[in-house]
């Protein structure tokens, strides 16, 4: 099990940044207590917000510099203005968020079919590269995806047992047990008798 | 311009988008000449980042050639070839000042816990990354390195993060000469930090795994010991054993979000996403370490809590350092150590793949396919 043992002095660059003053805080940052000031320093030129940008309530402001890759658009958009009005400390803001993005997942959807797009998701999933390197556990992906789509298709779909359609044929003529768990219409049955 | 463009989870193409814009008086518009698909891009394309928006280009790790420059740029011109630290730093604020160049407060209006960072979320700034034939780079006097002439084109993309995140992994280590180090995780990330541990004087490392030929690299590359935590009965007790039940004097997370070996943590962090990822390869860092020893995690993880034994951290009186690496304050000792040869990056690199398959190329380093360890994307324009 245990491996051969590697001469450090063998291994080229061995040592060469070890360095004694290396404690936990060194030198991980050079401090000057700048933070005791605040937020005072000479901020660089602010870029304007061409598109709508949305920042943490942890601070006051924009940032000088931002992305704008992708404004908040649509329900996801809606999601994710409600989003930041709680801080980076609550559920409240991340939670909404992952929900925008899966709403936003199908918004990309709807957008390319409006587009007159019909997406590729073989393509866009890599599917050919997993067929040309791994197609057993493509094909494993596909079987079990197969069966998790049958079962739920037959457990929805088919026809109740001779029992229990009997059963449903006589809940209808006692209205007043029609919608009771079974255990419960036995007794009100048995009342009745 | 042809651009990486995701469209939910697991679901990435190329499209033709517009061209990046000067936005503000210190960007520069960078042709890309090369950018890496990163293990924590991985964590976007899985849909485990809050905020990843559909249309988003990824891309933190690129190269390229400066093609436009604001009215403020003055240390870079049009024309010179340079390597992008992921991080964006603006250079002025408190901690730019203090060299926490991946901890800037002008480049992330989104989140205040991170800096801005390429192509990685709006919750890390809403920029558009190096994943496409041009991109926007903000604060172009700060960032922005001119690559050194005699440094390879493939060893000049892995400066932007993969080296400084392994040699910042094991400098976290606060590592002693004779300190035995874990790294988990064999990735570029895991890789590197090995091999930047015995720069820092360990005496022995030890990487755990479970993809083979991420471990038979390792053991070559680092070079160091290298094992399948599914061959072990359990990666903890066996560190504690080959200690001589003391524990490792540093362990390095180099996996984050996306860690294997643990059914529960794969089933709130990975798959129903209830906590910011699955921590298994911290979890064992936390208590493989001896006591009073030191856990440095570079491995990525969501914003959201995370399991973790915290417990374990103050009864063993570890202390815990993370952070996203400093690219900027770290390049001048590692492009030295890459011109003699002490460090050779691009020996990672096994896959150079045209940007318009970046479909496949995320599949193949996702899944882990046909011996990946490091992708490469390369636009049209420098194929020739």
């Amino acid at each position: 099990m245990a491996q051969p043992k590697i001469d450090p002095t063998q291994v080229p660059g061995w040592g060469v940044d070890a360095d004694p003053k290396n404690d936990p805080t060194y030198p991980m940052k050079r401090r000057n207590d700048g933070e005791h000031a605040g937020y005072s320093w000479d901020r660089p030129t602010q870029q304007p917000a061409t598109v709508e940008i949305l920042h943490s309530n942890e601070r006051p402001n924009l940032s000088a510099v931002f992305g704008t890759a992708s404004p908040p658009v649509a329900l996801s958009g809606m999601i994710r203005r409600l989003a930041f009005k709680y801080s980076e400390s609550s559920y409240a803001h991340w939670l909404p968020l992952m929900l925008a993005d899966r709403i936003n997942e199908v918004e990309g959807v709807v957008h390319d079919l409006s587009q007159g797009r019909v997406p590729n998701f073989f393509a866009e999933r890599g599917g050919k590269a997993q067929w040309k390197h791994s197609p057993d556990r493509m094909l494993g992906r596909l079987l079990i995806g197969a069966f998790v789509v049958s079962a739920a298709v037959g457990y929805f779909t088919a026809p109740k047992s001779e029992e229990d359609l009997d059963q449903m044929e006589d809940d209808s003529s006692r209205s007043v047990t029609s919608r009771c768990p079974r255990n419960v219409h036995h007794a009100v049955a048995h009342f009745q008798e | 311009m042809l651009a990486m463009n995701y469209r939910g989870p697991k679901r990435v193409r190329i499209d033709n988008k517009q061209l990046p814009e000067i936005l503000h008086p210190q960007d520069a518009i960078v042709r890309v000449t090369r950018s890496c698909i990163c293990g924590s891009d991985l964590h976007l394309y899985n849909g485990s980042v809050p905020d990843t928006r559909v249309g988003m280009t990824f891309g933190h790790e690129f190269t390229g050639v400066v093609e436009q420059i604001g009215s403020q740029v003055q240390k870079i011109k049009v024309g010179d070839k340079v390597l992008v630290p992921f991080n964006i730093a603006c250079g002025k604020c408190v901690f730019c000042q203090q060299e926490l160049y991946g901890n800037c407060h002008e480049s992330n209006p989104e989140a205040t816990a991170v800096g801005g960072i390429y192509g990685y979320s709006h919750t890390a700034g809403g920029y558009n990354g190096g994943q496409a034939e041009y991109v926007r780079v903000p604060y172009a006097d700060v960032g922005p390195s001119v690559i050194p002439d005699w440094m390879h084109p493939d060893d000049a993309v892995l400066m932007t993060d993969v080296v400084p995140t392994g040699y910042q992994a094991a400098e976290m280590g606060g590592i002693r000469k004779g300190d035995t180090v874990v790294v988990f995780g064999a990735g570029p990330i895991g890789i590197m930090a090995a091999r930047c541990a015995w720069l820092f004087g360990a005496r022995r490392v030890i990487v755990i795994d479970y993809v083979d030929y991420r471990l038979d690299f390792a053991r070559k590359y680092a070079p160091c010991e290298a094992y399948d935590f599914r061959s072990l009965e359990d990666p903890v007790v066996f560190i504690k054993r080959t200690t001589d039940w003391m524990g490792a004097d540093v362990c390095i997370d180099a996996v984050g979000a996306e860690a294997a070996g643990s059914a529960l943590q794969t089933l709130l962090g990975r798959k129903l996403l209830l906590q910011g990822g699955s921590a298994t390869a911290l979890h064992w860092a936390i208590n493989a370490v001896k006591k009073g020893g030191i856990v440095s995690i570079v491995g990525v993880y969501g914003p959201i809590d995370t399991l973790i034994p915290i417990g374990n951290v103050v009864s063993k009186g570890l202390t815990l350092r993370g952070n996203q690496a400093s690219v900027k304050r770290l390049l001048p000792r590692l492009i030295e150590h890459v011109r003699t040869g002490v460090l050779n990056p691009k020996a990672l690199i096994t896959h150079h793949v045209p940007l318009e398959e970046v479909s496949d190329a995320y599949r193949i380093f996702s899944d882990k396919l046909d011996g990946c360890i490091k992708t490469v994307l390369i636009p049209p324009s420098s194929r020739n």
